[in-house]
């Protein structure tokens, strides 16, 4: 019993360092959107849209990235920094499966689930 | 505007250092800093709160992740009762106006001081050992961690899993409402209500708050509450200053921790009430 309980808690530890790896690369992604959208407002020194509008559909910043407005990126970079503790909760599904404990993946499905759902009824 | 953004960016170190250590989500610290200091919109305070909030999580738990203080079924468990909260509160919060969410976060931070005081003057050790319990056992969530400060491996259960559960989905919808983490009330439901050890609780409430944010923050995303010049620098800000302010977390022992949460969110519930009110101080 007390070696199971041994191995599931190193089990645990390389799945939460393996969390942390993923997730310090959705943080930098984020980051460095975000700051690339700063600077290139201040060097610009516009944001691309009138008055104080930013773009707050999918359709809108797509259209604005393509021409390389500052605001699209920040919002861009804004919208990946949302997907992050998303992302924690797919690869936390990946390992509970790895573990072959089927409960926690059920669990964090619907965790996912959720997440998702309020996606929807947001971008509605 | 070079200088505003300045600001902000000074703004998110803050909150996100100061949240970090008191296992908040730093929205708790931005809302009132820029409707009390700034004089901005509530709800624009709010949609660049939220965005703090999942900065200081990630940028947290990146420093988190190193150890084993948090426990990710407790969070995953617990995460179906919040983000069902907090979406339900985003979706709220389009129909209440200004004075009703400064007067609603002013008390709610108010509660909560004087919940940590009690809690503080009761006794110099606040653990008290939970009872065997089934359903925690069959959820597994059990564990263990290791105390930095105390310098030894500290084995814990849990109890309680449905009042628990309860407060999270309460948390979940402040969160939503008043896009604060609601760290709070997390660290209240794992640390009072099912027994669970101060650090792991603030530890778990770290990242739990990311993933409860995150429910909230696609809804305020779309709807044009989340203005990206407040928005972007205080979150670049805050990832700089939540993965200094965990690691100093590591070694501060849980009474310096309550002593240091207490007065801030007292002063800060009584500015919001007095915000309520319409009086500025």
């Amino acid at each position: 019993m007390s070696n199971n309980v041994e191995q599931t808690k190193q089990e645990m530890d390389q799945i939460e360092l393996l969390i942390g790896k993923i997730l310090r690369v959705g943080v930098a992604v984020a980051g460095t959107v975000m700051f690339v959208g700063l600077v290139a407002f201040f060097i610009t020194g516009t944001s691309g849209y009138s008055g104080q509008n930013w773009p707050t559909s999918f359709h809108a910043i797509f259209a604005g990235l393509a021409s390389f407005k500052p605001f699209a990126v920040m919002m861009l970079g804004l919208f990946l920094l949302i997907l992050t503790p998303v992302l924690r909760v797919v690869v936390s599904i990946f390992a509970f499966a790895k573990e072959n404990d089927k409960l926690y993946v059920w669990i964090t499905i619907g965790v996912l689930a959720i997440l998702v759902i309020a996606m929807i009824i947001g971008h509605q | 505007m070079l200088e505003q953004t300045f600001i902000m960016l000074v703004v998110g170190v803050v909150a996100g250092f100061g949240g970090a250590i008191l296992g908040l989500g730093g929205g708790i610290i931005v809302t009132p800093v820029l409707t009390l200091a700034f004089g901005l919109d509530i709800k624009y305070a709010i949609g660049a709160s939220i965005i703090a909030v999942i900065a200081t999580s990630s940028g947290a738990t990146i420093a988190f992740l190193k150890d084993d203080v948090l426990n990710l079924r407790v969070a995953m468990f617990l995460e179906i009762f919040t983000t069902i909260g907090a979406l339900t509160g985003a979706i709220l919060s389009g129909f209440f106006n200004s004075t009703f969410l400064f007067f609603l976060f002013g008390l709610l931070l108010l509660f909560q001081s004087w919940n940590m005081y009690r809690k503080l003057k009761g006794s110099e050790k606040p653990l008290i050992k939970a009872q065997p319990d089934p359903t925690a056992e069959k959820l597994k969530l059990n564990s263990s961690f290791y105390d930095v400060a105390s310098k030894q491996q500290v084995d814990y259960q849990v109890e309680k899993i449905p009042g628990g559960s309860l407060i999270m989905f309460g948390a979940g919808l402040a969160s939503g409402l008043l896009g604060i983490g609601s760290g709070a009330f997390k660290v209240m439901a794992m640390d009072s209500m099912m027994k669970m050890p101060l650090k792991p609780s603030s530890a778990t409430s770290n990242l739990m708050m990311g993933v409860t944010a995150a429910a909230s923050a696609t809804v305020y995303f779309f709807n044009g509450s989340i203005n990206p010049m407040i928005a972007v620098p205080i979150a670049l800000g805050i990832l700089g200053g939540s993965t200094v302010g965990s690691r100093v977390m590591q070694h501060l022992h849980a009474r310096t921790l309550r002593m240091i949460f207490v007065p801030v969110l007292f002063l800060i519930a009584i500015q919001m009430i007095l915000k309520g009110f319409g009086v500025n101080v």
